[in-house]
């Protein structure tokens, strides 16, 4: 039975699903990569994704136009993202409380409009599935990798540019050294302030952007909760991957090639209680964390408010 | 640094604001709200209480409907009604159902199995107010309880014919089935569509995917995609979720089979036939009763005898000629007695 | 020099800002209320109502507040020795499960015995919850926000596992509704009813709960070290004190009286344990919402118990504010958002208050200094 698994049907079945359930992950993780790396935590990222899930929706159904509905996502991101730095970095709220509120204020908000401007569940055309020319015609990976929506493959984009963004450039040293020793890159004429409120609004479009890859590319539904606390999942292995966006890559893709793994354990029908399989994927995460991956340590100053001449 | 603050500080503001203007704008459905009526006599009122959204097309939708359709039958002055969604919070929904029985509505619905505790303790508190319970069969008079009605839906009913269809329209002989956790409602409509399938086409394969939440849209439909995968070509499911499977059957061309509301509106083009839970047969034989004197006690079933589960074919689907009358055979032989859904 | 006292509002405005944040997040809800087109004086009205206006809505705030406290108590042990302890939904998931394995399987006993091994193992099925991720974190160095996370998605599914299969009522088997509830505890192990509402003894016992709290943390070398712990790792490493241990202590302190919650609202609330398949639908998020009353209570039991019964008010009456307005239920859960979002941004303004406050007090002793250290604060 468990042999039934290793056909290549399934493991290219596992690993097609795998890709595109990581990417709402991917997007949410590199985001809130950025802010923690500054010394932010926020766990509203799941109420951000929400709205940005709803308003790429809603501009989507009302316009017919995915790249508007996309940009809806973003601006919407940006905004809630804007308003946790507000919160966070200028009134130096205790963060992982203010981003609890944030979260039950994006869920709240963005099903109350949700009903009162459609009021039920509805479908939208959303980001259409590309074929990469030559690459897509290759046999068992093609399809895999290469006829993905948009979206998808921008999830993966992300992965070097960001990784490029915070080691090779000034502004990646200095959102780095923010979130080490934020008196010390103060002193050496690095506002900590600004380094934040930019994190932190990015990680709110990624937020917004990985809420609108369910909403108009991939689910092309809005409803009740959409997102179903994968925000939280995703600040979970923003600790697995470590501070670094290829490790949000391999946590995103744990996860999620399990969760895959899982239906098809059930859809083969192999004899595990469902809510065993429904397990797995938070189980393995936190066995591959403690077994294999390289524990690196909590950048010094997240969560820690910073106030000038305290340090 | 302080003009910074007010600055971004207005800009929040007025971003929200804004925000909720567009939300508001386009508002065009009113909650029905209590119309004041001065109208001789007293309208019949009832509030129900339910645990996911009423536009979930599912389980609280169907109730929701049901309440509309009674309100456009009798005429709003004639039926009020109020409802409070979103109450998957049992202790919640508790203080909701007891502060409605004490408004002196004369209907009060727990629309939630899980209520059930809660309702044992707060109906003998108020003997003048009558209570609907769904979706169970237990009106707890063995606790000496006399107002509490139940209600269920026989969803293995619909399931059956649903699986009858599947079946005949399956080419490869695999039916995928996508569920939240393996327990009531979506327990029976699950085993009655298997056994609806496999009566036709004992060969048949149906694989069965329980994502283990209500709410998780899209783990539902990556299972719906295993299901093509592993070689599907027809789908059902039950539960708010499958709104995520229902996209991926319209992706990949694959028959849809819906359940608890009619589902047509998503993929006009994909979805063969809905069972619709018609919750309004059942509440009217109550509302009857309840007018008689009779304030519970009772137990009531929406079947497909009665009509409180109806299999709304999609006109927009080629259903062929034979399936359909096969189905519509499934049904007669339900109501009849000569087919038992469950094995 | 004796000034009166509203002229120096820095000594009384201070414990008033939450208060203020309050009323300025109602504020911002009713300008949602109109454009919703609900008279916001309305709206609120039935909000206080719905908190105390009647015996029955008293008690559903303090019911409401119960495990929030618990909960909270508990998030003063795990924030003030340094770990994030956002597993509560699991622990109080994980607690009430044991509770409840006990009532349908010692029903024989006398109630109060059996009462007192639903607690016990509510709270060590709690601390159980809390300790794997406290020894992980303690000896493996895996980071307890990550897998308090995952341990509340594994403690639903092992929910959901046994209410579908072996604790189900076997009359949900027989009737074939196959609803996922346990069968309904001996009566004999209801909670006591303190007056005729809803309201049960395990308020009593979630204020108890919290006074023992204040005790350990401030008035035992165990709490000493917890609190060293949280304060500074290093220095507490330096002073001799096992950092591991007592960070491990901490969360298993804190998991145990979340697991005390759950067997508290399975025995003074349901009499059974169900699940709809999420959290949410058992615990009513108060494994969150017990971090935010804690928050409010600025992490210290005693603040914690107003704090959650306030926020207990809030929760009970804005459901009632929906039924009276009948605006949907997600307004109450975003207005709910900006409550906490509003408070936790007020906390600025009363800490600068308390250090002017201080700063004058100390220009007091100091008598001459006083002037420049006031100037330069501004």
């Amino acid at each position: 039975m468990i042999s039934d698994l290793f056909t290549p049907m399934v493991i290219i079945g596992i690993l097609a699903s795998g890709i595109r359930l990581a990417t709402p992950y991917l997007y949410a993780t590199i985001g809130e990569t950025f802010g923690q790396l500054s010394g932010v935590l926020n766990l509203g990222v799941d109420g951000i994704m929400l709205m940005g899930a709803f308003s790429g929706f809603y501009v989507t159904y009302m316009t017919d136009n995915y790249w508007l509905g996309l940009l809806a996502a973003i601006l919407t991101g940006a905004l809630m993202g804007l308003m946790m730095a507000f919160i966070s970095v200028t009134l130096k709220s205790e963060q992982g409380i203010s981003g609890i509120g944030l979260y039950l204020f994006g869920l709240g908000l963005s099903d109350l409009l949700f009903q009162v401007s459609l009021g039920t569940v509805k479908t939208v055309s959303g980001f259409p599935p590309i074929d990469i020319p030559i690459l897509s015609d290759i046999p068992v990976i093609g399809p895999i990798f290469f006829q993905q929506n948009l979206l998808v493959y921008g999830a993966y984009l992300m992965v070097p540019i960001a990784t490029f963004i915070l080691n090779k450039t000034t502004w990646g040293l200095k959102i780095k050294s923010v979130g080490q020793n934020p008196a010390a890159a103060d002193a050496l004429g690095v506002s900590v302030t600004a380094v934040r409120y930019a994190t932190v609004t990015l990680g709110g479009i990624f937020s917004g952007v990985a809420g609108a890859s369910l909403s108009i590319a991939l689910l092309n539904v809005f409803q009740q909760n959409l997102t179903s606390g994968m925000g939280f999942i995703a600040v979970a292995l923003v600790y697995f991957g470590g501070w670094r966006p290829i490790g949000m890559l391999w946590g995103s893709l744990l996860f999620s090639s399990v969760n895959a793994l899982q239906l098809w354990v059930q859809t083969l029908g192999l004899p595990i209680p469902s809510d065993f399989a429904t397990m797995m994927p938070y189980v393995l995460t936190i066995l591959a964390l403690i077994f294999a991956v390289r524990k690196v340590s909590v950048p010094a100053a997240l969560t820690k408010i910073f106030e000038r001449g305290e340090g | 640094m302080k003009k910074v603050t007010i600055f971004v500080s207005l800009l929040l503001v007025a971003a929200f604001l804004l925000a909720a203007c567009g939300g508001g704008a386009t508002e065009t459905t009113e909650a029905p709200e209590a119309p004041p009526t001065e109208v001789a006599a007293e309208p019949f009122k009832v509030a129900v209480v339910m645990p996911s959204s009423i536009s979930d097309l599912a389980f609280s939708q169907s109730m929701y409907d049901a309440l509309v359709a009674i309100q456009n039958e009798m005429g709003a002055e004639n039926f009020e009604f109020v409802y409070t969604d979103g109450m998957f919070v049992v202790d919640d929904a508790a203080a909701a159902i007891r502060d409605y029985a004490s408004q002196g509505y004369n209907l009060v619905i727990a629309h939630g199995s899980q209520y059930g505790s809660s309702l044992v303790e707060i109906a003998p508190d108020f003997p003048e107010t009558s209570f609907a319970h769904g979706t169970t069969v237990d009106t707890f008079t063995d606790q000496g309880i006399t107002n509490v009605f139940a209600y269920e839906a026989r969803s293995e009913e619909g399931g059956y014919v649903n699986g009858v269809m599947a079946a005949l329209l399956s080419a490869s002989n695999i039916i995928g089935v996508v569920g939240p956790i393996e327990t009531g409602d979506a327990k029976l409509y699950v085993d009655g569509f298997k056994a609806g399938v496999l009566a036709t086409k004992p060969d048949a394969q149906v694989n069965v995917n329980w994502t283990g939440s209500f709410s998780d849209v899209a783990l539902a439909s990556e299972a719906a995609q295993t299901h093509v995968n592993a070689g599907a070509d027809a789908l059902t499911g039950t539960a708010q979720m499958v709104v995520g499977a229902v996209g991926v059957a319209k992706e990949k061309g694959v028959a849809w089979f819906a359940t608890q509301s009619n589902q047509e509106s998503l993929a006009p083009e994909i979805v063969v036939a809905s069972q619709v839970y018609k919750w309004d047969v059942v509440l009217k034989q109550i509302i009857d009763l309840i007018n008689q004197g009779t304030l519970g006690g009772q137990s009531f079933v929406i079947d497909l005898e009665n009509k409180g589960e109806v299999i709304e074919y999609n006109a927009g689907y080629a259903l062929p000629e034979d399936v359909k009358a096969a189905a519509e055979a499934a049904i007669q032989g339900i109501i009849d007695g000569t087919i038992t859904p469950l094995p | 020099m004796q000034q009166s006292w509203w002229r120096k509002p820095k000594y009384w405005l201070g414990p008033l800002m939450p208060v203020l944040a309050v009323i300025a997040a109602l504020i911002a809800g009713a300008v949602m209320l109109v454009l919703l087109g609900v008279n916001p004086f309305v709206a609120y009205a039935a909000l206080v109502d719905g908190a105390f206006g009647s015996p029955n809505s008293i008690a559903d705030t303090f019911v409401k507040a119960t495990p929030l406290l618990l909960v909270g108590a508990g998030i003063c042990i795990a924030f003030r020795g340094g770990v994030i302890n956002v597993g509560g939904e699991g622990q109080l998931i994980v607690g009430a499960l044991a509770a409840s394995v006990a009532a349908l399987y010692l029903g024989d006993l006398p109630g109060w015995l059996l009462i007192t091994i639903c607690l016990i193992l509510g709270f060590l099925g709690g601390a159980a919850w809390g300790a794997i991720p406290g020894a992980l974190k303690a000896y493996l160095n895996v980071n307890e926000i990550l897998t308090t996370i995952m341990l509340n998605a594994i403690a639903i599914q092992g929910m959901n596992f046994l209410l579908s299969g072996p604790l189900m009522d076997p009359m949900q088997v027989t009737a074939g509704s196959f609803i996922p509830q346990t069968a309904r505890f001996p009566i004999s192990i209801d909670l006591p009813r303190l007056v005729p509402t809803r309201l049960h003894a395990g308020v009593l016992l979630a204020v108890v709960a919290a006074i023992l709290v204040w005790l350990l943390l401030w008035r035992t070398t165990i709490g000493f070290r917890i609190r060293a712990v949280g304060l500074s790792p290093k220095a507490a490493r330096r002073a001799g004190i096992r950092v591991e241990r007592y960070a491990m202590l901490a969360l298993i302190l804190s998991g145990a009286l979340a697991g005390l919650a759950g067997a508290v609202q399975v025995l003074g609330v349901n009499h059974r344990m169900f699940t709809d398949g999420s959290a949410a639908g058992f615990t009513g998020n108060a494994g969150f919402n017990g971090i935010v009353a804690a928050l409010f209570g600025q992490l210290h039991p005693i603040g914690t118990i107003p704090a959650s019964f306030f926020f207990g008010a809030l929760l009970v009456g804005a459901n009632k504010m929906q039924r009276v307005t009948q605006v949907p239920t997600s307004m109450i859960i975003a207005l709910n958002g900006l409550l906490v979002i509003f408070v936790v941004s007020s906390e600025i303004w009363r800490r600068r208050l308390a250090r002017q406050r201080e700063m004058e007090e100390v220009a007091q002793v100091l008598q001459p200094a006083s002037a420049s250290e006031e100037a330069s604060e501004g």
